[in-house]
């Protein structure tokens, strides 16, 4: 089992080197560089540089060097010093802007990534076991319907519910007030009232696949012998389901953990603007199009290893639950 | 109504499957009696309604399936219960699973719980019907692994059944129906994924502890010869009844119903050679062979990754063969799982790529060899078009989204560039030569039972007119009575098309049946290679001899696993 953890720790390695160049290439991708961007849009406002100033901003910030050179500065700063560059817009350094939304973003993802199990492991079973029932064909509905609203229509409908009914501020995770308060009992349950409009419109759809995974699965796993085994020894029915193909049915829950993070961070960038939620996703979106360089490819390296260390995650919590994983 | 002897009485059962379309009959007033410490095989072929019977007992149906009649007479200390009268999952049903009635099946992989250790679902089952602890359950869970022959059963108990074979799963298998004692021993066909001498094995076993015990059994099977080996009475059942049953000697000698002579002959007739079969002219001459194998060698898994737990030099799967194959010649190769001869198979197709050694092909007498091993793309596709493969599963091998037509012109268009009515003309001719009618061509695969099906992979293997087939248990998956069809189907093939046939298979009767030559295989070796008859009934290696007489013999009067030979013994 060691072996096997730091077996996939190493191999991390070169991946992440591979996914560190990719993050450069992409960032390097669009003409142009910061100054470009910046440039043009002074430029709209009626300024103008003249040119020794802008190949002076240039040599500043590094960009009059080939671009292999600016990936090894970018990147031996990040291993040296923790260092990811600096933010051009933002005027700050990259790591104070990013670990802020970066802790925002974990925790939604993990307050859904929670709702979305404990929603849809019992719907999931009860449809699997009871299939073409009439709760079954109910449930099927709604997970349809859940997969087929856009996010952003369902996080709109929730903030006016919520408004117009519940009289809350909406918007963000803390209401104006807290914004800059330091932690207190407060400031929790004004988060917590904030927190549950974000969490239920993400974890919406993937409750309804995960519905539908685990339904699938199991519906599998119930007609297979080890199923008639466990009641050919007089275990009561819902102990054969539990205990048997229920936990075998488990692993796609499990693989779960390693795509819901670059999920929420690609897939509910929309959602995170209409909520106005201070996740990665808005951020990057912002440092792309200004051509922020070091913030956007420090963003996506960063969403990279997340990525990764959430499938390290899975890939041990499975091999803990699925023997057949640990001896291969 | 129960006297002392009968353990257990079933009265007119009756079980429906409430389909979307209609009502199946699977069991209908089935009625029969099991006698303490005998042994009562239910036969019949597959979809016959045994199982469904069986697993009634213990009161476990399937879902759209539900009992419509009759009394299940289980005798106990104050007098019969009926068990049909209890409902379904009520304490006392709970109570008879596993604590009165044990069950044991067929697939050895797939009956055991692949993610809880051995030991774990042993003592499960001891702690549901015993008041003990659970190291006392650990006790008798070892005791019971120690009874079923399973070595070092303390360090066994906490493995998984990955880690186990598939005859030693069906030793835990058993070990755990017998936990708690029962009274009764279901046992569906404990053996049918086992090979022949594993079988012998595990048929011994059972055996063994049915004596011991005092056991009643229920064993359902479709094979004859099991049947003769160890059954006291016979039930043969087909379309959900019961249409015989009486004394093993009688339902082997005495046989009054046409369907039981008619399994009974389709057993014995594979017992010997497929009559007016002469040895092809070309072996007795110096006629070149059409495929020469020569010290083909597969080792899977040399050590090449950097983390692979398993050190040392991998795993030799086919070790040095040499095999000739004669134009219009039947090669078997026969051999337990594991031994190499699908893989032997494969490389003979290249489909595995060898890792030494040759295969050497010659289209006719004068053409010129050619080294199969160095062809590239382009010629190995010909390659293809004259050697071809049936496979084992027909329910796997025939893709379920495109009609017969498709399926069997596919080569056709790939390989001869024909299209619209000359492949529909081809497919009728081949469809007419395996004993389809042509109008099935426009039809799915599901509209096929499993016999129609290996006809279809026939007709689609012979479509390129080859001149050597490769059948990887092609007839492994049918019923007996199907399979001596196909396998006459197959002969007939061949007399028509002058074929050779490489004939892979675990099953000894029917390479005895199919082929000229035999080449047995054991550890990844051929060990002999032979004339059929002589590999049969007069084999010079001691494995093979023990190969040989681990095979049930279909006559109860003459019991041949009693008598067989044991890997200690040779």
């Amino acid at each position: 089992m060691l072996a096997y953890v730091a077996k996939r720790v190493l191999y991390m390695i070169p991946t992440l080197f591979g996914m560190s160049l990719i993050a450069f290439m992409i960032i390097q991708l669009p003409p142009g560089d910061y100054l470009t961007s910046l440039l043009s849009t002074m430029a709209d406002g009626g300024q103008n540089l003249d040119e020794a100033t802008i190949a002076r901003l240039r040599a500043q910030y590094g960009l009059d060097q080939p671009v292999y050179v600016q990936y090894f500065v970018w990147i031996g700063g990040i291993i040296t010093r923790g260092d990811f560059g600096y933010s051009f817009e933002w005027n700050q350094p990259v790591s104070t802007l990013i670990w802020d939304r970066m802790g925002s973003t974990l925790l939604i993802s993990l307050a859904s990534l929670l709702l979305i199990w404990a929603i849809s492991l019992p719907i999931g079973i009860y449809s699997a076991v009871r299939r073409h029932s009439f709760g079954d064909h109910a449930f099927t509905l709604l997970g349809f319907i859940g997969l087929a609203v856009p996010n952003f229509i369902m996080a709109l409908t929730l903030m006016y519910a919520s408004y117009r009914f519940l009289g809350q501020s909406v918007g963000g995770i803390f209401s104006p007030a807290f914004v800059d308060a330091p932690w207190s009992l407060a400031k929790l349950t004004d988060m917590l009232s904030h927190m549950w409009i974000p969490v239920m419109v993400i974890a919406m759809s993937g409750t309804a696949a995960m519905i539908r995974i685990l339904r699938a699965n199991l519906s599998d796993e119930l007609s297979k012998p080890y199923v008639i085994t466990a009641r050919a020894k007089g275990l009561p029915e819902h102990k054969v389901i539990l205990k048997y193909p229920v936990r075998i049915a488990l692993n796609p829950f499990v693989s779960s953990i390693g795509w819901v993070l670059p999920d929420l961070v690609s897939g509910v960038t929309i959602t995170a603007i209409v909520l106005n939620l201070p996740t990665a996703g808005p951020l990057l979106l912002r440092a792309l199009v200004g051509q922020d360089m070091y913030l956007a490819g420090s963003f996506i390296l960063l969403m990279g290893v997340l990525t990764l260390v959430g499938m390290l995650i899975s890939d041990i919590l499975l091999a803990v639950l699925d023997p057949r994983i640990r001896f291969n | 109504m129960i006297t002392p002897e009968r353990l257990l009485s079933v009265r007119n059962l009756s079980i429906d499957f409430h389909l979307r379309t209609h009502v199946l009959h699977a069991v209908r007033d089935v009625t029969f009696d099991l006698k303490r410490g005998k042994t009562m095989a239910l036969v019949g072929e597959s979809g016959s309604g045994k199982s469904v019977t069986a697993r009634a007992l213990m009161r476990i149906i399937d879902k759209p399936g539900c009992m419509t009649g009759g009394q299940i007479l289980l005798d106990g200390p104050d007098g019969p219960v009926d068990v049909a009268e209890y409902k379904e999952g009520s304490r006392e049903v709970l109570a008879i699973r596993g604590g009165r009635i044990g069950l044991i099946f067929q697939e050895p992989m797939s009956s055991l719980s692949p993610v809880h250790t051995i030991g774990s679902q042993i003592v499960e089952a001891v702690r549901l019907h015993r008041r003990v602890s659970k190291k006392e359950a650990r006790v008798r869970c070892v005791e019971l692994l120690r009874q079923v022959e399973i070595p070092q059963p303390e360090l066994m108990a906490d493995r998984y059944t990955f880690e186990f074979s598939g005859g030693m799963r069906q030793r835990a298998m058993i070990a755990m129906a017998l936990a708690c004692d029962p009274e009764v021993l279901i046992a569906d066909e404990p053996t049918t994924a086992l090979d022949v001498t594993t079988q012998a094995e595990i048929l011994d076993l059972i055996k063994r502890l049915q004596d011991e015990r005092g056991m009643s059994m229920l064993l359902i099977t479709h094979d004859m010869g099991i049947v003769a080996e160890v059954a006291d009475e016979v039930a043969v059942m087909r379309f959900g009844k019961i249409v015989e049953q009486g004394s093993v000697d009688d339902i082997f000698h005495a046989s009054r119903h046409p369907y039981t002579r008619q399994l009974l002959d389709a057993t014995v007739k594979l017992e010997g050679g497929a009559e007016g079969r002469a040895l092809p002219a070309s072996l007795a001459t110096t006629v070149a062979p059409v495929l020469s194998v020569r010290n083909l060698t597969k080792v899977y898994g040399a050590p090449s990754r950097m983390f692979s737990r398993s050190s040392g030099r991998g795993l030799v799967a086919v070790d040095d063969a040499n095999l000739d194959l004669f134009p219009g010649e039947n090669l078997g190769i026969v051999g337990e799982s594991g031994s190499g001869k699908t893989t032997l198979g494969r490389m003979i197709l290249r489909i595995v790529e060898p890792t030494s050694g040759s295969v050497t092909y010659r289209a006719d007498e004068a053409a010129p060899p050619v080294d199969v091993t160095a062809l590239g793309k382009a010629d190995l596709r010909r390659y293809h078009q004259d050697v071809r493969l049936i496979f084992q599963d027909p329910f796997a091998s025939l893709n379920p989204r495109m009609t017969v037509k498709q399926i069997i012109g596919d080569p056709l268009v790939i390989s001869k560039g024909m299209s619209g009515r000359a492949v529909e003309a081809r497919v009728a001719e081949l469809l007419g030569k395996v004993g389809l009618d042509p109008l099935a061509m426009e039809r799915y695969p599901h509209a096929f039972s499993g016999g129609q099906r290996q006809r279809i992979g026939i007709a689609r293997a012979l479509a390129l007119n080859p001149k050597v087939i490769v059948a990887d248990e092609a007839t492994s998956a049918l019923d007996v009575s199907i399979r001596s069809q196909i396998l006459d189907l197959l002969l007939d093939v061949q007399k028509q098309l002058h074929l050779s046939f490489v004939f892979i298979s675990h099953d000894i009767s029917v390479v005895r049946y199919f082929c000229d030559r035999v080449a047995v295989m054991h550890k990844g070796k051929i060990v002999e290679v032979g004339d059929a008859e002589t590999i049969c009934t007069n084999a010079s290696q001691p494995y093979t001899k023990r190969l040989i007489s681990s095979v049930p013999n279909p006559d109860p009067r003459n019991k041949r696993m009693l008598h067989r030979l044991r890997a200690d013994q040779v």
